[in-house]
């Protein structure tokens, strides 16, 4: 059994009176890819966020490594290079250019030498087959080829653990396979991930453990994707998995 | 119209506009770090420093640059302190001006979507790199527009530095009126000297937020 | 250095030809602002005509407002239409002029860009329901295009009385004028009366303006 990476204990996150998610527990042990899937407003990119520490939470922990991630905390933007997220909505500086979008974070704020960091953008570029975009700008880019760069841009920081929330859910249908393609191959080379998705194909293609959120509390959890797609336990997953059937 | 008489003026004028020229530019620097400033602690939220900031824009925005102009030039010798009239004058109009940027910067860093600074937070920025890097850049190209307007504005406005006898453009017009009484001439000249002075920024700057709208939209 | 003429601001009538000044500017200001209102919304919707001609002209008429300080129009055409045309246009007469040859201007830029940003799909959407030309104009375009114009030419009421502050320049007696006529009365007993009746006038311009530029933020913010 692979050690614990990041731990998340009783957390509690209310909006205001209204409660987002209650008393979640969760254990990622390191390269495990969990994947999370829920109806809409169920607390799933809330939770994402709560981990990355952009949302102030009411009570619990966030660990990563035994240590704790908290807004509130000092050391968060140190916590935070350990933590790469990716979002639904194409996130990247438009004011700079893709090659700068990458390299910024790992400069100003992990100081690294430029020249280095470089090399490994140019890489990372081939890998997501965007090489020779490095000096364009993102308004330049597709939906589906900001969204890869959005990935690089955080693996550069080489994270310990990566977020993707819908990376996916903006993209128009054509696109979205190449973006999860880049994920797949992340998984293969044994990545720790959190992912939120809509794509039922892909989670249940990639995900190592699935979690079913619901009213901002795991409904269902299962350890064997294959089983938890197929037949679901609970009711509410099974409601919820039909919607996606015609 | 005596086109002897405008020859004959030429030089008084041409020496007003260097004048004017000379302290409106540098009032507009002013502004622009009066304006940065203002705008980054409003932003930002500093303690004590953004009450102070909220109070400098509301007061200067909402009063005329003659009336600010009167109290630094008038009223201010009278508690001790005396400021000479091109430092007035520009000073004056670096304060008004810096009330006025302040608001267009601080629009452009609010209206920037949430999720820029998000994604730079999740890089592991902490407050002030986020600020430098991704935010500042952005709320500034996107402010262009307001600051060229800004930028006339305060420029036109220096039309009221005659007021406290700096030999502007509009000084120089009402002396000679005044002594020669050839309005005609002395005020197309008055005309003329204001378009010199200010078509070009404003050809410049519409050409500017052409530019910038092409790149942010076009490809 | 103690007395600074808060006395004098007290003493006789100083306070209330001060606020008579004030009024004055006021008036001016609202006589211009209702006139370059109404010329404003026929200016905008004129500019939104395909005619080449009609917008040339606009576009120039909007460029000399643009880049000429209001004192010069001031000057040009209080002490101009004398010389030229013999024309003896008083001086509130020629304040409101120029007042409303600049606010008409901008007003009219305003009104164009507010029919211009409603978006095609809410004519095509209300010619779909049905809706008359008429009728959309009076119940789909006309309640947004409103909504989006008053804190705008709010806006341009505080900026208006701001630059009243001009007038006293081609003689007008206004609060700054009668403030400065305050302190030259005053001189000998009190000569550093000037810095407690500017600083007046300052919060006096301030007291006017700023509930004004609250009200349009406040409206705007509520009708985005």
């Amino acid at each position: 059994m692979e050690q614990t990476l990041l731990k998340v204990q009783h957390l509690q996150k209310n909006f205001g009176e209204k409660v987002i998610l209650k008393d979640l527990n969760l254990e990622v042990r390191k390269g495990e890819v969990i994947v999370i899937i829920g109806p809409s407003g169920c607390g799933k990119s809330t939770f994402l966020r709560c981990l990355n520490a952009l949302e102030e939470i009411q009570s619990g922990e966030v660990l990563l490594d035994g240590k704790p991630v908290r807004k509130e905390l000092k050391s968060v933007s140190t916590m935070r290079q350990k933590i790469g997220m990716v979002f639904q909505s194409y996130d990247l500086f438009p004011h700079k250019t893709i090659l700068e979008n990458i390299l910024l974070a790992p400069i100003k704020v992990q100081k690294r030498d430029r020249r280095d960091v470089e090399e490994e953008a140019l890489n990372l570029l081939a890998k997501v087959g965007l090489a020779d975009r490095g000096d364009d700008y993102p308004r330049q880019l597709s939906g589906g080829q900001k969204q890869r760069i959005a990935v690089v841009r955080a693996l550069i920081m080489h994270p310990e653990i990566l977020l993707l929330d819908e990376i996916t859910a903006a993209l128009d249908p054509e696109m979205v396979h190449e973006v999860l393609e880049v994920v797949l191959s992340l998984a293969d080379k044994g990545s720790t991930m959190l992912i939120v998705t809509h794509e039922m194909a892909f989670a249940k293609a990639i995900a190592d453990r699935v979690l079913f959120l619901e009213h901002g509390e795991i409904a269902e959890e299962s350890n064997s994707p294959k089983d938890f797609f197929e037949k679901p336990v609970t009711e509410r997953a099974r409601q919820f998995l039909r919607s996606f059937e015609y | 119209m005596d086109f002897e008489v405008i020859l004959s003026y030429l030089p008084l004028y041409e020496e007003a506009l260097l004048l004017t020229m000379r302290i409106g530019w540098l009032g507009v620097g002013l502004a622009l770090i009066f304006g940065l400033l203002g705008a980054a602690v409003v932003h930002l939220r500093l303690p004590v420093l953004r009450p102070l900031a909220v109070c400098y824009i509301e007061l200067f925005r909402n009063t005329p640059l003659l009336v600010q102009l009167f109290f630094l030039y008038f009223a201010l010798p009278k508690i001790g302190l005396h400021v000479p009239p091109d430092t007035c004058g520009t000073l004056g109009l670096g304060l008004l001006g810096g009330a006025y940027m302040a608001e267009t910067f601080r629009s452009g860093l609010d209206n920037l979507p949430v999720i820029q600074s998000e994604s730079a937070q999740s890089l592991g920025m902490n407050r002030m790199q986020t600020f430098r890097y991704v935010i500042l850049p952005q709320a500034v190209s996107s402010s262009v527009p307001g600051i060229v307007a800004n930028i006339i504005f305060l420029l036109k406005e220096t039309s009221v530095f005659s007021t406290i006898s700096l030999m502007d453009l509009m000084f120089t017009a009402k002396d000679l009126i005044g002594m020669y009484a050839k309005t005609l001439e002395c005020l197309t000249l008055l005309v003329v000297f204001y378009l010199i002075m200010l078509l070009p920024v404003s050809l410049l700057g519409s050409f500017v937020e052409r530019r910038l709208r092409h790149a942010e939209f076009g490809d | 250095m103690q007395n600074l003429g808060i006395d004098v601001l007290f003493k006789g009538t100083n306070f209330i030809r001060l606020l008579a000044g004030l009024f004055t500017a006021i008036r001016i200001s609202l006589i211009s602002v209702t006139l370059s209102i109404l010329l404003g919304l026929a200016v905008g919707m004129l500019m939104t005509s395909r005619n080449k001609i009609w917008k040339t002209i606009f576009r120039i008429y909007l460029e000399i407002v643009r880049i000429m300080p209001q004192m010069v129009l001031l000057f040009v055409v209080y002490f101009g239409s004398t010389r030229v045309f013999g024309w003896n246009l008083s001086s509130e007469a020629s304040a409101v002029v120029v007042f409303t040859f600049w606010g008409a201007a901008e007003m009219g830029d305003l009104v164009r860009g507010a029919i211009i940003s409603i978006p095609k799909i809410q004519y095509e959407s209300a010619a779909a329901l049905g809706l008359l030309p008429v009728q959309t104009c009076l119940y789909v375009i006309l309640p947004q295009t409103v909504r989006r114009l008053i804190p705008l030419s709010i806006n341009l009421i505080t900026r208006m009385i701001k630059t009243t502050s001009l007038v006293m320049m081609i003689g007008i007696v206004e609060v700054l004028k009668v403030a400065q006529q305050i302190i030259e009365a005053n001189r000998r007993t009190s000569p550093n009366a000037a810095f407690g009746i500017f600083a007046v006038v300052f919060l006096l311009y301030f007291i006017i303006c700023w509930p004004i530029s609250r009200l349009a933020v406040y409206l705007e913010r509520r009708w985005s």
